[in-house]
Formats: C-alpha cells, sequence, structure tokens
C-alpha cells in the first residue's frame, strides 16, 4: 500500500488538475466528407439541447393568451415583461433566502471536507481507506432511507425549519463529496514539501494551516461551485424541511408553476430566474465546474 | 502518554466532528429508520410498537407498491441507456479535435447546471399529451414536421409513461457522461492507436481491441453514476407530473405521499428499500474500488 495515492473512485483523479479533456495537440481531421458530416451532427445536436431553452426563453416574454402549449416554438407575438414582473415579485423573496442558504452551506463542508481531505490524503492510519469508504458511502445513499428520522432528530435538536435547517443539512451531507474531492487534491501534493515542513518542526496542525491551506485554493473552488450548485438546486430537503414562506427557490418555482393558475409565462421567467444563478457560475467558471463533475470520475 | 497524543490528537481533532456527523445522520439515521420500519407507527400521534417485517410484506403485496418499483427500473434502463449511448456519441464525435469543440461541449453541458425542478417546468410543456389541433410543445413539433404519428401521450401513457419522463433526463445528464467519456478517449495513449494501426487493423478492430476495453472503465463508473441518480429520482416527477399522477409512481413519491398521510412506518420501509435497490449498485462499486485502491 502505498502512502498516497489518487482514488479511482466515482468521483476522484485529480479533479482540479489541468482539463482532462483538453484536445490533443495533434490532430487527426480526417477527409472533407466525413469531417462534414461530423459538424452536421454536432450542430444538429447542439440544436436539440437548446430547444427548450429557446422555448423557456420565447414564452417567458408572452402575454395571457399567447402563451399556451399550442404555440409553444412561435416567437411572441408581442414581447412583453408582465410574465417577468409576476415571477419577480413570487420569487425575489425566496432568492434572498437561498441565497442565505447556499453560502454559509457551501463554505462550511468545504471547511470540513479540507480538514478531512488533508487527514485522509497525509495520515496513514490503519483502517484509514475503510474510514474513507464509509464517509463516501453516505454520498450515494437515497435521503429518503434517512428522512423519517431525521426530521424527527432535527425537531429535536430544535433546529427551526427553512434556511436554518437546510443549512445544516447542505453541510452535513455534502461532507462525503468535499471530503473525496479534497482528498484526491491533497493526495497529488508532493511528499517533499510536508516532509520539509515536518523537518522545521511544524506539527499536522501548523502543517495543514501554513502549508497546506495556502495552495489549496483551486480544490477550494470546485469544491465551492460543486456545492453551491447542488444546494441551489435541492428540492428534496428543501420540500421536507421548509415551505413556500421560509423555503428556496426551487420551492417557490414549484409552487408557482404547479399551481391552479397556470401562468405559463410567469412560471418560465421563473425557471430562467431560478437557473440564472447557477447558469452564471456555470458560464462565469465553467472550467471549474467541469473540474468538479470529472471528480466523480476519471482515474488520477 | 504526552507523544501518544501529539501523534494521534491533532488528525483526531480535524477529522472528529465529520466522523460524528456522518456516524449520526448517516449510520444513526439509517438504524433508526430502520427501526421505524419495524413498528405500526401509523399515524403521527402513536410511538408504534414492534411488528417484525409486517409492513415490508404490505408494501411487496401492495399492487401500487409493485407498479412503482417495476416503473423505477424501467426509467433507470431508459435513463441509463440513453445518456450512455448519446454521451458516448458526443464524446465520439469530438474526440478527435473539431473547430469550435469548447462551443460545443459547453452547450451539451449546460443543462446539469439547471434543477430539474426548473426544466421541468418547460418539459411539461414539451411533453404536452394533446394531439391534432390542440397538439402543443413535442407533439406539435412532430405534426408540423410531418411525422403525426410520432405523437403521443408521453407521461400519461399508462404503461410506459415513466419512461416519457426519462427524456428529460436524458437531456440532462448526457452532456455529463460525455465528458467522462471524452476524458476517457483522451486518456488512451496515441502510441496504442498507433501500434494498433501498424499491424494492419481495421478501424473497427481497433476500436472493439483497443478502444472500447480502454474506456469500459469510464462506462463502469458512468452506469453506476448515472445509474444510483436515477434509482433516486424524485424532483423531475414532481416537476412534470406532480405527486398524485399515478401512471409516474416511483418509490420515492410514494414515500413522500405516505409521510404527508403521517405514515412514518410505511414512509420508513419504502426508505430502507430503496436504499437496498441502490446499496445493490453501490456496494460491489465502492468494495471493487476499495481493493483498487489497496492493491496500488
Amino acid at each position: 500500500m502505498t502512502t498516497t495515492s489518487a482514488t479511482p473512485l466515482p468521483v476522484g483523479g485529480a479533479a482540479t488538475a489541468a482539463d482532462p479533456m483538453a484536445p490533443r495537440p495533434r490532430r487527426d481531421r480526417g477527409s472533407i466528407a466525413p469531417r462534414t458530416i461530423r459538424y452536421l451532427l454536432l450542430v444538429v445536436f447542439a440544436v436539440f439541447v437548446l430547444m427548450p431553452a429557446y422555448v423557456l426563453f420565447v414564452t417567458s416574454f408572452k402575454g395571457l393568451g399567447d402563451a399556451t402549449p399550442t404555440r409553444a416554438w412561435y416567437l411572441p407575438q408581442s414581447w412583453e415583461t408582465a410574465g417577468w414582473e409576476r415571477a419577480w415579485e413570487v420569487l425575489s423573496p425566496a432568492l434572498v433566502r437561498t441565497f442565505s442558504m447556499v453560502i454559509p452551506a457551501s463554505i462550511i463542508s468545504a471547511v470540513l471536507g479540507s480538514m478531512n481531505g488533508f487527514v485522509l490524503a497525509r495520515w496513514r492510519f490503519r483502517g484509514a481507506d475503510i474510514v474513507f469508504t464509509l464517509i463516501l458511502f453516505g454520498m450515494f445513499i437515497p435521503y429518503q432511507a434517512v428522512m423519517i428520522p431525521l426530521v424527527t432528530l432535527m425537531q429535536d435538536l430544535g433546529v427551526p425549519s427553512g434556511v436554518p435547517s437546510l443549512i445544516v443539512l447542505h453541510v452535513v451531507y455534502g461532507i462525503p463529496i468535499t471530503t473525496l474531492i479534497f482528498r484526491n487534491y491533497y493526495a497529488s501534493v508532493p511528499d517533499e514539501l510536508i516532509e520539509a515542513a515536518r523537518v522545521d518542526g511544524a506539527g499536522m496542525l501548523r502543517t495543514y494551516a501554513s502549508i497546506i491551506l495556502p495552495i489549496s485554493a483551486p480544490a477550494f473552488v470546485v469544491v465551492l461551485i460543486w456545492q453551491f450548485t447542488s444546494a441551489w438546486n435541492d428540492y428534496l430537503f428543501a420540500l421536507f424541511f421548509s415551505n413556500s414562506r421560509n423555503g428556496p427557490v426551487t420551492i417557490s418555482l414549484n409552487f408557482l408553476a404547479s399551481g391552479q393558475l397556470q401562468d405559463y409565462s410567469a412560471s418560465m421567467a421563473g425557471a430562467l430566474i431560478a437557473s440564472l444563478p447557477t447558469l452564471v457560475v456555470y458560464i462565469i467558471l465553467g472550467r471549474w465546474f467541469i473540474g468538479g463533475l470529472m471528480a466523480g470520475s476519471v482515474k488520477g | 502518554m504526552l507523544r501518544k497524543w501529539r501523534s494521534w490528537g491533532p488528525p483526531v481533532l480535524l477529522i472528529l466532528p465529520s466522523l460524528t456527523l456522518v456516524g449520526v445522520f448517516v449510520y444513526g439515521l439509517i438504524g433508526a429508520n430502520l427501526k421505524t420500519s419495524f413498528t405500526d407507527q401509523h399515524t403521527r400521534a402513536t410511538e408504534g410498537s414492534f411488528v417484525g417485517f409486517e409492513n415490508y410484506t404490505a408494501l411487496f403485496g401492495d399492487e401500487t407498491f409493485r407498479f412503482a418499483l417495476r416503473n423505477l427500473l424501467l426509467y433507470t434502463g431508459a435513463f441509463v441507456l440513453g445518456t450512455l449511448l448519446i454521451g458516448f456519441v458526443w464524446a465520439w464525435l469530438l474526440e478527435k479535435g473539431v473547430k469550435g469543440e469548447g462551443f460545443f461541449r459547453a452547450v451539451y453541458l449546460f443543462p446539469m447546471a439547471v434543477s430539474f425542478i426548473a426544466s421541468g417546468v418547460v418539459w411539461r410543456w414539451l411533453l404536452n399529451n394533446a394531439e391534432g389541433e390542440r397538439a402543443g410543445g413535442l407533439n406539435r413539433f412532430f405534426d408540423q414536421m410531418g411525422v403525426g404519428f410520432l405523437q403521443n401521450e408521453w407521461w400519461t401513457h399508462p404503461r410506459w409513461g415513466i419512461v416519457a419522463i426519462a427524456i428529460p433526463a436524458i437531456w440532462q445528464l448526457s452532456g455529463y457522461v460525455m465528458a467522462l467519456f471524452l476524458a476517457g478517449f483522451r486518456g488512451i495513449p496515441l502510441e496504442l492507436r498507433e501500434a494498433g494501426r501498424v499491424d494492419g487493423a481495421s478501424e473497427w478492430q481497433l476500436y472493439r481491441h483497443v478502444i472500447f476495453p480502454q474506456l469500459s472503465p469510464v462506462a463502469l463508473s458512468a452506469i453506476v453514476i448515472v445509474g444510483h441518480m436515477s434509482l433516486k429520482v424524485f424532483d423531475l416527477i414532481m416537476a412534470i407530473a406532480g405527486q398524485t399522477n399515478y401512471t409516474t409512481q416511483v418509490p420515492a413519491t410514494q414515500m413522500w405521499i405516505e409521510f404527508t398521510r403521517g405514515d412514518y412506518a410505511k414512509s420508513a420501509a419504502i426508505g430502507t428499500v430503496l436504499l437496498l435497490i441502490v446499496a445493490v449498485l453501490i456496494i460491489p462499486y465502492l468494495v471493487y474500488t476499495y481493493r483498487q485502491e489497496r492493491s496500488r
């Protein structure tokens, strides 16, 4: 057993290293005809993927009579923003709550993940692998399998429903994935760096604080993006631990979209509003977002 | 004593909070849930007493639950097959390096950043079951494209409705599988391909004997990751069909319904069944990767 190794786990590999999908410098483009077909297929697929986004976008700007499924594919008869205004009215308080839930939840679980990852990657005690595997299992469980006693436990602990409950839950159930990403990252830190600190008489905590933390920024970015996205998009915990008055935006959006009054333009505008923060993160930090995804897959 | 503390203390201090939390919130609660599932706590008020496997035998005797299980397997089959196929084709198209690769990658991946609740808003529309004059969404699209025979009832179909729910799921996760395969393709050493070509292998033989074997660990990861996500399907059904729609029932929606009714025992039993199903997929995988780790 080696002392340090990147794990080939579902979410393994050096998540934060250079883009693992990066194309090779040497290209084999093939002849003209297959290349044209290749492009054609790529474009057709791209159009299909973008189709739902197109429907969302045009419908959100439609007036009441215009926004019906039969007219889904057409441009608005007149571009109106009333749907956006109605959606904003319903969703804006929820957006504020979602931010105030997601930000602390991501930061706390990232810090915990960093501490665990460091210990599990660098301190090879007997059974370290078992402990790691047991933590990892928590990532895969269907939360339905703990939900009933979880509701009771949170009540017993006196954690209020809504934002406080959801922070606790996203922190706790985020530990496995954040630990995994940090562990893989720290496993790639050169041994000499740690040794040098030890020779200088630094204990474990000192090493962590003065050597490891300063070089952890890339892993923190990946973990924060990952946690931000998954907590922002969560619906299951939100459903059990909040309501439309104190819950996050997924709850309010579903409330808006499945209400008795089928307000289609507002629902579609709402879906766009609710997706905007994660989409912005994806567009600006896309490379890192992919790093987080790859954390699940590739051997180091 | 002091020396022991110096070597054991700090790491334990760092990891103990998380170990405690995971121990209580994952393993402790799985145990507590199991315990509740063995009682007759069918209302919020009662404590419930031990009844053995009664809730489980009742569940498996219940036609609705068996239908939900069948739906779950059907959905998982469609979802895993669909994402693997499309993800592979996308990766294969991009693998050799094309102009605008970054753009295509970004387009194929963007649905992953969106919640199932948000995408469900538009997919509920696209999968509208009206046909002919009143047709909307995809049915309308088929009608206008001259392939009107493709129009169907989507998720309201009494037997295959659940497969329609897999369509938005495939839309959302295929990009992820593409990313996995693309990294897999590019992890294959060029020399390996060259060697194959020098040996006179045809393109097909090259795939059959060099590329597919190299990609199979990626495919395994993809199957496990997408498969376990699929078994947890809940949000998408709530957003598209709602909890009460019969044709798209899965154990997770039934668990929520029983919870709102206050039937904790039944709800807990459904949760445990779900855990067992996921465990069948996950535990061999975790053991496998754990062994690989040890043997390095």
